[in-house]
């Protein structure tokens, strides 16, 4: 994580370095080297998306882990700088995956040994189209989904979330802890994202096939994820809809201080 | 000519006999410092408690009958779910001011046991505890214990999400403890969990009637004897002795006092009932044994038993293939009796190390006791560090420190920070005590000189203090 950080720190030298590698390789660049951080951009972008483009940017930004066509690389191997590629391959993901990856900031991945995690999106729109339509390409696979919410029923939502993803993404979609991975919380998510996660299981999440969760159940669930943003919070403030926990700083930190301070006073006031 | 108020007061005493008896208590004498009120919110937080009790039981149902919700809350329209947990909904949004007492009740709840804890810390402290008042001391534990259950048993019968969680665990732990956990459980249970109906008015007949009722004589017991042994007092000035006491009537003095803090108390509790959320259970949905959801916490007076199961290395006492001691006892169960048991020992302990049987009616200061006050604040530390574990999943979300390396952390942190902090608080106590001698000897020798100069110039020596 605070490797990652670093990284983005010195983002703009690195880039600048990185440009002057990709001139140095050619328009085409099949970069065997991971580069360390930032984006590897072809010095003149188109501004339409397209599978050229996505192939350039793959090549520099992907192919180390990814394997050059997304072929894949089974065991870590030493890219640029040392730091080690290996990723699953991409022939039969479709473009489902790549959007969901992408759009999340999941990839590029800064370290095979980090969790894939909400980041900052370095991609333009374009460029992820970009490298969807080049993604996609490489084989068969899903396409990118078009889920429709407000058709689903918030009351099944609450259900299926509750049954199906609530023990790992808490209730309320406030994420928590596994053993061996972070759960991201769902606030911040768009609803296509939503429907590709559940369809392609990312690290730790299994993957949910049609007959556990059909496409009209999946848009309950995403009417009830993106219900979360704002609960219904009838008691008052929410205190983070997270339960005991900040139930238990507002009466350490809030009722017993205003207690212990009226018996001070009190104590004072009646005194002599 | 009558009367109208003599007549009926006369009436009364002639066959109570009450007049005396009630001037001797309007007669009682508190000790006037602040820190001896903080029981008192104990106090009327459970008056508050009871207040509110009652009206939730007049539409609580305590059945675990399945219905179909329809009511005013959509998102849960159309589930399946107990008539408790059902009734529980209705409460907080079809019944007048339902929401409202429900939350004030949970709050109070809350508030209850943590101005105990409050009140715990200052005396022990103080060292309260001492002869004649263990007993006291006791009875305060008891009661503390015993509020940890009724807490735990009113969040479990709502059968929402989290108190089904939190019940499988009270059901693990209770299977854990060797050769009576298992057949205790299974009966009180009636079943392998989730148990059967029974469960439920098991639950409830204790939780809204056995238990408020020990409580209520807890309660009385605990302040009839600290009116027997009368309150401790601190050495304010050179009048309070361990003989003599003084301090403020319970009326009038007194009494303007205590109300002031009852209301007090009750709007502190109502304003939180009103304004802030606790235990939304709308958002939970019903529970089922085949639901979970992430992070699920008791309330806090119970998070240092979730604490210690995570901290627990996994660990079992077993004979060949046979468990004899799993797991979930050492942190649930063995845990909290070992606190309840030291500090329940802790006057006798006490006296053991310090050789000192004599009786006390005037209070230590901390820095008075440097190795009571040392291993006080170390024993809460070590119980504190417990607790806050039980929120490392949380941890880990907010701030990103891995749950591993914190459990590497508080494994070490929890043995570690209490014991620098025994030698640590003991040098701090010893040097207050020091600077407290000096102090004295400055004002000693002062004293003396103006003396010594009054004789010179032939005045009359100054009266002391
Ligand atoms: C076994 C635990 C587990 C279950 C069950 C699970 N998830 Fe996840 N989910 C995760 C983890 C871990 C991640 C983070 C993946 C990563 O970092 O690559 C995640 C990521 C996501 C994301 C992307 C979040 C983001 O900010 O990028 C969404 C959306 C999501 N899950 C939705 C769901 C839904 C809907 C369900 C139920 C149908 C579900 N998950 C069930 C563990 C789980
Ligand atoms: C540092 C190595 C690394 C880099 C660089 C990287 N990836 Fe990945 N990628 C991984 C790993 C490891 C996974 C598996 C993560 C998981 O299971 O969630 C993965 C998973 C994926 C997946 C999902 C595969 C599936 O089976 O669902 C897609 C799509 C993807 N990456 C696209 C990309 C794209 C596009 C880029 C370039 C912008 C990229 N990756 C850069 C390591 C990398």
């Amino acid at each position: 994580m605070s490797y990652r950080k670093r990284l983005r720190f010195m983002s703009l030298r690195a880039r600048i370095l990185a440009v002057a590698t990709v001139f140095a390789l050619g328009a085409v660049a099949i970069a065997q080297a991971q580069p360390q951080s930032g984006i590897v951009r072809p010095t003149t972008e188109p501004s339409n998306p397209s599978a050229q483009l996505g192939a350039q940017l793959f090549a520099g930004n992907c192919s180390s882990c990814h394997g050059i066509s997304g072929s894949g690389i089974a065991s870590p191997r030493p890219g640029a700088g040392g730091i080690p590629g290996a990723g699953p391959p991409l022939q039969r993901v479709g473009a489902s995956a790549p959007d969901f990856y992408l759009r999340t900031g999941y990839m590029p991945l800064a370290s095979i040994h980090d969790q894939p995690a909400p980041d900052r999106v370095l991609f333009s729109d374009n460029e992820i189209r970009s490298l969807v339509a080049y993604v996609a390409s490489l084989g068969p696979g899903p396409a990118i989904p078009h889920p429709a919410p407000a058709s689903g029923s918030l009351s099944d939502g609450l259900h299926l979330f509750t049954e199906h993803c609530a023990g790992c993404h808490q209730g309320l979609a406030r994420g928590g802890f596994v053993t061996g991975a972070l759960v991201p919380p769902l606030q911040g998510v768009t609803a296509t994202e939503i429907a590709e996660a559940v369809r392609i299981g990312p690290y730790l999440m299994p993957r949910f096939s049609q007959k556990q969760i059909s496409d009209s159940q999946l848009n309950s669930i995403i009417r009830y994820v993106l219900w979360t943003r704002h609960p219904s919070d009838r008691g008052g403030w929410g205190i983070g809809n997270l339960g005991p926990i900040p139930e238990g700083l507002v009466t350490w930190w809030i009722a017993l201080p205003l207690l212990v301070v009226a018996c001070v006073l009190l104590g004072k006031r009646f005194g002599r | 000519m009558t009367d109208p108020v003599q007549d009926p007061v006369r009436f009364i005493d002639e066959r109570t006999a009450g007049a005396a008896l009630l001037r001797r208590g309007l007669r009682y004498l508190f000790p006037d410092h602040w820190s001896f009120l903080l029981g008192e919110v104990a106090l009327y937080s459970f008056i508050v408690l009871i207040g509110t009790g009652i009206y939730l039981a007049l539409f609580f149902d305590p059945s675990t009958a399945k219905t179909v919700y329809h009511g005013p809350y959509t998102p849960l329209d159309g589930q399946t779910m107990s008539a408790a947990f059902k009734s529980v909904v209705d409460i907080s949004f079809a019944y007048k001011a339902g929401l409202l007492i429900r939350q004030t009740h949970h709050w109070a709840a809350d508030v209850f046991v943590a101005s105990m804890v409050i009140h715990l810390t200052r005396v022990f402290f103080t060292g309260a505890f001492r002869k004649p008042r263990e007993l006291t001391w006791i009875i305060g534990l008891l009661m503390l214990f015993t509020a940890f259950l009724e807490g735990y048993l009113g969040y479990s019968l709502v059968d929402d999400l989290l108190s089904g969680m939190g019940l499988a665990i009270g059901y693990g732990v209770g299977l854990s403890i060797p050769v009576i956990g298992g057949p205790m459980t299974l009966s009180l249970f009636g079943a392998p969990f989730p148990g059967k109906p029974e469960l439920w008015s098991r639950m409830y007949i204790a939780h809204v009637l056995l238990i408020p009722i020990l409580l209520a004589v807890l309660i009385t017991i605990h302040l009839a004897l600290v009116m027997a042994r009368h309150h401790t007092q601190f050495r304010q000035s050179r009048r309070h002795t361990e003989r003599r006491i003084v301090g403020v009537p319970l009326f009038p003095g007194q009494t303007p006092r205590s109300l002031a803090l009852v209301f007090f108390v009750a709007a502190v509790l109502f304003l939180l009932g009103g304004l802030v959320q606790i235990n939304p259970i709308w958002q939970w949905g019903p529970f089922e044994p085949w639901l979970g959801t992430n992070g699920a916490q008791p309330d806090w007076y119970l998070g240092w038993l979730i604490g210690a199961l995570r901290l627990m290395p996994s660990f079992d006492l077993t004979i060949g293939h046979f468990t004899l001691v799993p797991n979930p006892f050492w942190g649930g169960a063995l845990f909290p009796l070992v606190v309840l048991g030291l500090l329940a020992a802790f006057p006798w302990i006490e006296r053991r190390l310090t050789g000192d049987r004599t009786t006390h009616n005037l209070l230590d200061r901390p820095r008075d006791a440097p190795n009571r006050t040392a291993f006080g604040v170390a024993f809460l530390t070590w119980v504190f560090l417990i607790f806050a574990f039980g929120a490392a999943d949380r941890i880990f979300v907010l701030l990103g420190l891995s749950y591993n390396t914190q459990l590497y952390i508080f494994r070490i942190g929890i043995w570690v920070v209490p014991l620098a902090l025994f030698f640590g608080v003991r040098r701090v106590c010893r040097e207050l005590q020091t600077s407290d001698r000096i102090e004295e000897v400055r004002e000693q020798a002062e004293h003396e000189a103006e003396e010594d100069r009054g004789a010179v110039a032939g005045a009359p020596a100054q009266p002391a203090g």
